[in-house]
């Protein structure tokens, strides 16, 4: 028995995947979560699939991170930091939180009382100018313990030039202090700029004790079922981690779930054929986007969680927008319709749910149009949905003040967000160089699929793949993940007369580090691939580009290899080279990959037989373009491999609704995908 | 034509800010300095083809360019109008400050969009360049008494000719700046984003034609002066009066006092400033045009949410006199106008916090410290570390002033400690919030820095150009004062400041030896006594505060756990009212 399952804990469900590698079966679960105690419906998503001990591996992605941070709910955290330079936390990079506007204060997750400072200094250039002295550090560390501390992060200035001293201190604190909840920045983040290194391994610190804590109930419950195989976490970057690396490292889980979904978008994707996707995940009160090209996601080496908590480590490139399911629609001062950012999210949730909210939501839009069927609400909560309500919000909101009927009023709402989505996926694309007309749009979680077909039209798509399961894409993206660890590490070369050795030495020895942490995760791997990738810019610019080194096993790394990478990055990325201006290496980036055996899609496709006729679920008068047209009902789950269905129809299946607009076409795939088109 | 319809606006709205957007994020990514890079000192729009109003900004350009621009592409036009020639493929580029400029650091690149043969719009590039020559590194020459000691002034003149560029005026920019190739890399930023914003626009006039966006235009400025005209109305007729200081203008030590008359008329507004000091020795001038660009951001702080483009000022009457120093003329120098539109923005908060309290902003800290350090490596090769630094900003009606936060007339975010550290030989020894400089209040000011720098060179020279040494940011609606800004510096005959106060040039420092920057924290709102004393507690829980100065200043007593003695403090409070 080798059986793998995947396990998505989100807000409101935990949806799990099985796949069975001896008998390429696939099997879902979806259970309730329970905020504050997940490990009950993740141990009861898990029995779903027989007994817990028959199972060989677990893989999770998770949001208890990214929950405790943006509820600020991490551990009280004390902070050692060289003398002078305590209220880096708390000054940021002397930003505010808005372009327009002077309102809004700001507390750091250490307070001040809990950050001291000790008499220690290294140089810009590596050289050590006054060392630690170590009684002074173990009482530091004595009074933060008195002060309440759970975790503790050492943060010394120009720790990423040489990191000695911030080493001689953690020995120092190590043996002191209680728990294993302490690290220093050059271990975290051994890279210039105080404020990110310091934040990021601040951050790291709050986090530990909370998903240490989260990982032990899950591992005790694990344990108490006599599970026996191996329990993973995703990752931000998408690859999973040991629970010992996510112990150590837990500000690496910020985006675990949403990473997952991607991973899985991408395989999904390429197995379909399709090997440059933007995936599309359309929340209650945002729409989040991701590129694969190449087949490969694109990852950003930061992300800001909320003002003043920044996060820097690689992670897949999220971009999102206040526009959701539950954003509302308004008219403005100047007479001009908005969808959003602000949000009824779930809770009270558009008018329609009958929770209190009166004023119209995307959602209601959606519904009043005919698009969502209002006697078969997804996630299964209500009986049926109040299309009356959600017809007068309109009418009263927006309709009259625009001088519009109600339903060219709800279509208005629907096209202003679809909008605000397109703006998102071009951000995405154009605006790194690639062209739209080359991409399939890919929708997961419950809502994208009803907005795929306009946003084809809109931002020039080649095509939309609608995948058989989209509610559990992010589970079956913890299947899939491939092992991966990041390392980093500020260089400051200059190219020209560059010693290749001095970029070969710590090449090899970050190579080195990762690899083994990637050869001790404890999951199966056909290989481990290495990739090398250097930040690199004109001597005199700030920014960077992140230019990937192709090294080939054996061959020497020059500089004249490194000069021709540059350029070609650089000239993607902007329209001027600038010959003769010298060229610095900043930041080498290392990682390792671990390539898990390839997982046969064809699990997920609709049994054989069956006939696109049998799947016919007659008729509904839906809204497109102006007027009522009679359209297509489909039961989605029962299309059958080759069935071809025109628009204008309407697509459902328990966990999400597919709209095709008029003139386009949907096709089921061998792996059950739906693969839309123009024609 | 018609309007588009409603739909078509909102989604062209958001289309054309996206490729202002775009160009922002272009330059800053590609640009040399860190004034643009990591200061985002720049700014990028599409403008009106006739008149140069404002059409479309950014949503994170400069705040004080967005205002600024506008007159930036008039001075093209009007150059045109004289000269005749315009090409398609042709680009513009200045600095004149007295012609739609800011300062000669701020260097514009305009470039005419055709269709059809025909001009339909601009679009333009702000950046500010770190050096242009004149009497000191950087610019912000705290002693300039006319503009020739400040840089070199380059009125609009064509860079780019019908697509080949003129390689003379590069050399000429060149020949005239101690760091000729920041420069040519932030120039060719410059030319990213533009080139960029021509694609895109090129596209969308593709996709909805020519007329639609045309008309789209119109109905934006339409929509934002219907938006201000109604924020006007809402407030009470009359006229509101509010003045603040310079501390001297560098030259001669005497206050300039910055006056201003606001007068709400239903849905007019007069901004007069007749009263305001007359021109002055020093640089601390602006132009005409800077000065209204510096209302715009102040009045778009109040009302954030009316749209960025020209419509927004078409309520609002400006009288701005030449016998100020707000309406400088040639040869005046301007290199410290950040800190008179500082002013002035502030002036304009407490004016309005007498018509409508209930959005009263107390004053942020109000200065930009522009603060700079060079000298020579053992090498010979000449450094400059050049950098603005932060302040609190002011207590608000929804919460306490920020923390360290940046000018109202900027985005800016700071260099880190440690990249300026690695790019010139300095340590700094000190980078932390200043206690006691918040301004008190209900909703008290945020914090301000202190930043001490230790010279790793021996003949280290060190520039200042600040302000706020001898008037502190206001409080508003019963808040107090912050505190003044300060600037020490380590000499052989012990510790100095400046006669100037915030401004000095040429101070020489040996190896070893330190200067230290105290900035002003933000002003309060509100009385301190109606502080909450939880908050107050959590103050000097946090060593922000005393346990005798909250005592003192907010009558709260915090017991030696640093919790509130509620009792004693009821009783303290009751006594002070009484």
């Amino acid at each position: 028995m080798t059986r793998i399952v995947g396990v998505d804990v989100g807000g409101t469900f935990t949806d799990l995947a099985c796949f069975d590698t001896e008998t390429a079966t696939f099997s879902v679960a979806k259970v309730s979560s329970n905020r504050g105690d997940e490990a009950t419906g993740f141990l009861e998503g898990l029995r779903r699939f027989g007994a817990i001990s028959d199972l060989s591996a677990i893989v999770h992605g998770t949001t208890v991170g990214t929950n405790a941070l943006l509820e600020r709910k991490g551990a009280r955290i004390g902070v050692i930091t060289t003398a002078g330079f305590r209220d880096v936390l708390e000054m940021r990079r002397r930003d505010r939180r808005e372009t327009w506007g002077l309102s809004g204060d700001f507390v750091p997750v250490a307070d001040r009382d809990l950050r001291l400072e000790v008499n220690e200094r290294v140089l810009a250039d590596g050289t050590i100018r006054q060392p630690i002295d170590p009684d002074e550090i173990a009482a530091a560390v004595r009074e933060l313990l008195a002060r309440g501390a759970e975790a503790l992060a050492i943060i010394f200035i120009n720790a990423y030039a040489n990191g000695a001293n911030e080493h001689a201190a953690l020995e120092v604190a190590k043996a002191i202090w209680p728990n294993d909840y302490v690290g220093c920045s050059a271990d975290i983040l051994p890279e210039i700029r105080e404020f990110e290194r310091a934040s990021t391994t601040a951050l790291n610190a709050y986090l530990q004790p909370v998903v240490g804590d989260y990982l032990a109930r899950l591992e005790a419950g694990l344990r108490s079922e006599a599970y026996e195989g191996s329990f993973h976490i995703v990752q931000s970057n998408g690859g999973v981690m040991s629970t010992a690396t996510a112990r150590r490292l837990p500000v690496r889980t910020a985006l675990s779930g949403p990473a997952a979904g991607v991973i899985a978008a991408a395989a999904i994707a390429e197995a379909a054929g399709f090997s440059n996707v933007i995936t599309a995940d359309l929340g209650g009160t945002s729409f989040d986007v991701s590129l694969v090209a190449g087949g490969e996601p694109a990852l950003s080496a930061q992300t800001t969680i909320d003002f003043g908590l920044v996060v820097r480590t690689p992670m897949i490139e999220i971009t999102t927008i206040g526009a959701g399911g539950g954003s509302i629609a308004h008219v403005d001062a100047g007479g001009f319709l908005d969808v959003g950012p602000e949000s009824a999210g779930s809770r009270p949730g558009p008018v329609a749910y009958g929770q209190g909210n009166t004023r119209p939501t995307l959602t209601d839009a959606n519904l009043v149009l005919g698009r969502i069927n209002a006697d078969k609400p997804i996630g299964g909560k209500l009986a049926r949905l109040d299309v009356e309500a959600a017809m007068a919000a309109i009418a009263h909101h927006i309709a009259a003040a625009l001088g519009l009927d109600v339903m060219v009023a709800a279509e208005a709402i629907v096209r202003v967000a679809n909008e605000k989505m397109a703006g998102a996926i071009r951000l995405v694309s154009i605006e790194r160089g690639h062209d739209p007309a080359d991409f399939t749009i890919l929708p997961f979680g419950g809502g994208g699929a009803l907005h795929v077909g306009a946003l084809l039209e809109t931002v020039g798509l080649k095509s939309a793949l609608v995948p058989r399961y989209p509610g559990i894409t992010s589970a079956l993206g913890c299947i899939i993940a491939d092992i991966r660890h990041d390392e980093v590490l500020t260089v400051n070369l200059a190219l020209d007369g560059l010693d290749p050795a001095r970029l070969e030495a710590p090449m090899q020895t970050l190579a080195r580090k990762a690899r083994s942490i990637v050869e001790t995760a404890g999951l199966p791997v056909e290989r481990i691939d290495t990739q090398v990738e250097l930040d690199m810019h004109y001597v005199g610019q700030t920014h960077t580009v992140t230019v990937p080194l192709p090294i080939r096993d054996g061959e020497a790394v020059t500089a004249e290899m490194i000069r021709h990478a540059f350029e070609i990055a650089y000239g993607k990325a902007f329209s001027r080279l600038l010959p003769g201006v010298a060229v610095r290496i900043v930041t080498l980036k290392v990682a390792a990959i671990g390539r898990r055996p390839a997982f046969d899609l064809k699990a997920l496709a609709p049994a054989a037989g069956g006939s696109t006729a049998d799947a016919a679920r007659g008729t509904r008068q839906v809204w497109f373009a102006g007027g009522m047209t009679t359209t297509d009902i489909w039961a989605r789950l029962e299309l059958p491999v080759g069935s071809v269905v025109h628009g204008p129809a309407i697509l459902e299946q328990p966990d999400s609704t597919i709209v095709l607009e008029p003139g386009l076409t949907a096709t089921t795939d061998a792996f059950g995908n739906l693969i839309i088109t123009r024609g | 034509m018609t309007a588009p319809d409603a739909v078509t606006l909102a989604v062209l709205k958001g289309r054309l800010e996206q490729i202002a957007d775009e160009m922002d994020a272009t330059l800053y990514r590609s640009a040399f300095n860190p004034i643009i890079a990591e200061a985002r000192d720049a700014c990028h729009g599409l403008y009106h083809a006739t008149t140069g109003a404002t059409l479309v900004q950014g949503t994170k350009g400069l705040p004080v360019f967005v205002g600024a621009m506008a007159f930036a592409v008039k001075a093209v036009i009007d150059k045109v109008a004289v000269d005749g020639g315009l090409a398609e493929g042709d680009t513009f580029l200045f600095n004149d400050p007295y012609d739609g400029g800011t300062h000669l650091n701020d260097f514009r690149l305009v470039r005419p969009i055709f269709r059809n043969g025909a001009l339909f719009c601009w679009i333009a590039s702000v950046g500010h360049w770190i050096d242009i020559g004149g009497n000191v590194p950087g610019g912000f020459n705290a002693r300039a008494t006319d503009s020739f000691q400040e840089g070199v002034r380059i009125p609009p003149v064509k860079l780019i000719r019908a697509g080949e560029m003129n390689h003379d005026i590069v050399a000429i920019l060149s020949a005239n700046s101690r760091v000729p190739v920041s420069n040519w890399g932030d120039l060719n930023g410059q030319l990213n984003a533009l080139a960029l914003g021509e694609r895109r626009l090129g596209e969308l006039l593709d996709t909805y034609g020519e007329a639609t966006i045309a008309s789209a235009f119109d109905a934006f400025m339409a929509r934002a002066e219907a938006m201000m005209r109604a924020r006007i109305a809402a407030l009470p007729d009359g006229t509101y009066s509010f003045e603040d200081f310079l501390d001297n203008d560098g030259i001669v030590d005497e206050p300039l006092k910055i006056a201003l008359d606001l007068t709400i008329q239903g849905e007019n507004m007069t901004l007069d400033f007749s009263r305001t000091s007359p021109p002055c020795a020093g640089p601390l001038n602006i132009a005409y045009s800077t000065a209204v660009a510096c209302c715009y951001v102040a009045l778009k702080h109040v009302f954030t949410e009316v749209p960025a483009n020209a419509g927004c000022l078409a309520p609002i009457t400006f009288i701005i006199p030449e016998t100020t120093l707000l309406a400088a003329k040639h040869p005046r120098p301007v290199g410290g106008y950040t800190e008179t539109i500082l002013r002035a923005i502030g002036v304009i908060f407490g004016a309005l916090a007498k018509a409508a309290p209930e959005r009263a902003i107390a004053a942020p800290f109000g200065t930009i410290n522009a603060l700079s350090l060079s000298g020579k490596r053992e090498n010979g090769n000449a450094w400059v570390m050049f950098s603005f630094f932060g302040g609190g900003l002011g207590g608000t009606p929804a919460s306490d002033g920020l923390n360290h936060g940046n000018n109202a007339i900027s985005t800016a975010t700071m260099p880190p400690a440690e990249i300026l550290e690695a790019a010139s030989p300095i340590l700094f020894t000190q980078w932390a919030l200043r206690e006691g400089s918040a301004g008190l209040g209900e909703h008290r000011g945020g914090f301000g820095a202190i930043y001490e720098i230790e010279a790793l060179t021996d003949d280290t020279s060190a520039f200042l150009l600040g302000e706020r040494g001898r008037f502190a940011p206001f409080g508003v609606a019963g808040g107090s004062a912050a505190a003044f800004n300060r600037f020490s510096w380590e000499s052989d005959n012990g510790r100095l400041e400046p006669p100037m106060a915030s401004k000095v040039t040429d101070v020489k420092l040996r190896k070893g030896q330190r200067v230290r920057l105290e900035t002003p924290g933000g002003g309060g709102w509100g009385p301190a006594t109606a502080r909450d004393p939880e908050r107050v507690a959590r103050d000097v829980r946090q060593n922000l505060l005393t346990p005798d100065a909250a005592l003192r200043d907010y009558a709260v007593v915090v017991a030696g756990d640093g919790t509130v003695d509620l009792a004693a403090t009821n009783a303290l409070r009751a006594e002070t009212r009484a």
